[in-house]
């Protein structure tokens, strides 16, 4: 049995609730001879995977379901082995270029060269070309967003390329000059609700108000986690009536913790407390922007509205850093250290004037 | 590899065919990359130039220059056509293109292979027409500056071995990124972002020999989103008249439709988060006399709370932060009313973020940065 979000996600353009508009263009061009480039793009569970699918889908028909999931080995020119999950039909081939790091430009290379070379298998296929869907494209290196630009143009007749990224700040201008941008914004509430609601007459029960409330508004616009938490909801207690409460994830309530630990005790003892907890979230590999930015949330909830800037401000400052330095934990240490004193001065009022330019 | 490093002309002839079979699916930009140098819009010095230099069908290397899109590469194909015709072309010319695989050996191996032929003229061509065809042959270098030092550097010497046969030609962006002993070899030639009146009349140009319509504030979106980069307004252009002939029923472009294909952030969006971070802004009254909002704009500042929940709200629309930056900060300079004090450190924060984000930073956090510092600086100055 698969969960919810698998079980009723689109398959077709018509099917899709939200972005009407967006839907009826996608179809129309995928029905043109006239299919470009394209870059999807928007915040992480707005649906964009399942929009690449459903136009896949009304591109070449239902053959597209059928995959095969490959492990590919790459060789660098320095010999050396890289592992890369291929899913493909016969009519496209999806890959996640990240997952090779570095050499991503070697990988992406390969692939398209050999896709370019072999031709249409199906030769009724309504399309004669072959598409090819690159995850998580924000993170493709310079030199392999070098290397697109120019197979983008060479192999157009044989190739379309789907770039599927979460912002498009970090694509170089000649890549997005060359792609049709498509934004795919977060759904609203009320988008939201008419999911939520459709999957509940599906699975022939009705959805109260308050639940399908308390659910939207703990997803922040994130569809993907919006059905999970609902389908967990609804295990836990079986008509959804009353109030609800939503489990957070392990690792939320423990930032939390944190947070809490942060705001209740600003010495070198409780700093090297702290340090053990963070030890232990990036220990179960959650990524340390997020462990940063969920306390962070946490901790400006709870403090004076004259603090709130600065402690963001750093934020924004130690995120960078972590992400150029080598040691998350330095990083997220610092920032702790940084806020305990930022949150002592204000409490004793100590003038804060010369603390502030580091 | 080695498919990348065959002579143009035989990719030109397979693309011929191919285009042929599917015209409709040949993107703008190559369908309509001039044919002659007196196409190349905007660049009249070096037209004017090489002009004379078809004259006397005598050439030096040379070495092109300028932002990406605005005719470097079509002007030397041009020329190379010009000189040569269709029937010499491929035995004439060779084009080098970066990006892909171009160390010391593959330049060295390539160049020499097809410098050695000796050059046979034939000058009347099979369409009836006559090339002065020199005898020599022309090697272009295309996106030269992501050649390697050692590369351009044994380059040096065989410019020099086949100096009798062959002229070079660099086409490049950055033309720092060449080493002086091979850029030194070259008359170089800077080619500047078009100038808007030149994009306008390609523009439409194009626009009559597709026969779409083409409103001048579309124009005028297409060649302000495309900053000087006609290859980028002509791919929006044809996005937008894509989108437009399959919506049912047809629509024209708008002027909308372009910003959406080139990420811009909408005016109205725009407008709330400037006044949400207090700064008032007049809201213009759309060009195209597309529906503008009725209520007027509270420029009123707010506090921290509400800054964030505007900035969420914008993550969750999923614009794009640099893009976001670029908006505000022209929306900031160029305000009428704001200090210079204010406006100076607003331009420290920006410049701050745009370092930021180009390090991976978090787009999130750092239009709530940019926004509380604006948000500060101006409720400073007041
Ligand atoms: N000056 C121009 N006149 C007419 N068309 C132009 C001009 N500049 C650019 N174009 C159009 O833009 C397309 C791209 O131009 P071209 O390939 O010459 O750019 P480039 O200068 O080589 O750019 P890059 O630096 O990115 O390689 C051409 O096919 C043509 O349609
Ligand atoms: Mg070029």
């Amino acid at each position: 049995m698969s969960l919810w979000v698998d079980k009723y996600r689109p398959k077709t353009l018509d099917d899709l609730h939200y972005h009407e508009g967006l839907s009826t263009r996608l179809k129309s061009l995928a029905d043109s001879p006239d299919f470009p480039h394209m870059l999807f793009y928007g915040p992480s569970g707005a649906g964009k995977k399942t929009r690449i699918g459903c136009t896949l889908r009304a591109l070449f028909g239902q053959g597209v379901e059928k995959l095969k999931i490959d492990q590919r080995v790459f060789l660098t020119p320095s010999k050396r082995k890289l592992d890369l999950n291929v899913v493909s039909s016969n009519y496209h081939t999806e890959i996640t270029p990240s997952e090779v790091g570095n050499y991503d430009r070697v990988v992406i290379q390969e692939i398209l060269k050999e896709i370019a070379q072999t031709q249409q298998v199906d030769m009724n296929a309504k399309q004669r070309f072959k598409v090819v869907v690159l995850n998580d494209a924000d993170s493709l290196s310079r030199d392999a967003q070098a290397a697109l630009r120019r197979t983008m143009e060479k192999y157009m007749t044989n190739i379309r390329i789907i770039l599927c990224a979460n912002s498009t700040s970090k694509l170089i201008a000649p890549i997005k000059s060359r792609c049709l941008l498509v934004r795919v914004a977060a759904p609203t509430f009320q988008e939201m609700k008419t999911v939520l609601e459709h999957v509940a007459k599906k699975e022939k029960f009705d959805l109260p108000e308050t639940a399908s409330h308390s659910i939207i508004e703990d997803s922040n616009g994130n569809m993907r986690k919006a059905l999970l938490v609902f389908e967990a909801l609804k295990m836990q207690s079986t008509d959804l009536s009353g109030p609800l409460t939503i489990a957070k994830p392990d690792w939320e309530t423990y930032c939390y913790k944190v947070a809490d630990m942060i705001l209740q005790e600003q010495t070198p003892q409780r700093v090297m407390d702290v340090r053990a907890k963070l030890y232990e979230l990036l220990s179960h590999c959650i990524p340390p922007t997020v462990v940063l930015k969920t306390i962070a949330d946490r901790i400006v909830q709870n403090v004076d509205e004259a603090l709130k800037a600065d402690i963001m401000h750093w934020a924004a400052i130690y995120e960078v850093r972590m992400r150029n330095g080598n040691k998350k934990i330095f990083h997220l240490e610092a920032w702790v250290v940084k806020v305990m004193s930022l949150y002592k001065h204000f409490f004793y009022d100590i003038d804060m004037t010369g603390f502030d330019d580091c | 590899m080695d498919k990348f490093f065959q002579p143009q002309t035989t990719r030109t002839s397979q693309k011929q065919q191919k285009h042929v079979a599917t015209p409709e699916a040949q993107p703008w930009v190559e369908k309509y990359r001039p044919k002659t140098i007196e196409e190349v819009a905007s660049q009249e010095h070096t037209v004017a130039v090489l002009r004379k230099s078809l004259m006397s069908s005598n050439l030096p290397h040379m070495l092109f220059y300028g932002p990406p899109g605005n005719g470097k590469t079509s002007t030397i194909l041009a020329l190379s056509r010009q000189l040569f015709g269709p029937d010499n072309f491929r035995t004439r010319v060779l084009e080098l293109n970066a990006s892909d695989e171009r160390g010391i050996s593959i330049v060295r191996e390539k160049i020499k292979d097809f410098a050695r032929q000796t050059p046979r003229a034939i000058t009347t061509s099979s369409d009836g027409k006559t090339y002065p065809c020199p005898p020599f042959k022309i090697i272009i270098l295309d996106e030269a500056d992501s050649m390697t030092q050692d590369a351009q550097a044994a380059l040096r010497r065989i410019m020099e071995t086949y100096a009798r046969i062959t002229r070079f030609c660099l086409v490049c962006n950055y033309v720092t990124r060449i080493i002086e002993p091979l850029a030194s070899r070259c008359s170089k030639f800077r080619f500047l972002p078009l100038a808007p009146q030149s994009a306008e009349t390609r523009l439409s140009q194009i626009a009559t020999a597709e026969s779409i319509p083409l409103s001048q504030p579309v124009v005028r979106t297409l060649i302000s989103t495309s900053q000087g980069d006609l290859r980028r307004a002509i791919t929006y252009l044809q996005s937008a008249s894509r989108l437009a002939l399959v919506s049912q029923p047809r629509e024209d472009i708008t002027v909308r439709d372009v910003q959406e294909i080139a990420g811009v952030v909408p005016d109205a969006v725009m407008v709330d988060f400037a006044g949400v971070i207090g700064v008032e802004v007049e809201r213009e009254v759309g060009e195209d006399g597309m529906e503008v909002d009725e209520k007027p704009v509270q420029g009123k500042a707010k506090g921290f709370d509400d800054i964030r929940a505007k900035v969420r709200e914008i993550v969750r629309e999923g614009y794009s932060a640099s893009q976001l930056l670029l908006q505000l900060h022209d929306m900031i300079i160029l305000h009428p009313t704001l200090t210079s004090r204010a406006k100076s450190k607003c331009a420290l924060v920006l410049a701050e973020a745009d370092k930021a984000l180009c390090d991976g930073a978090d787009e999130e956090l750092w239009i709530l940065e940019v926004g509380v510092r604006v948000w500060k600086a101006v409720s400073d100055s007041r």
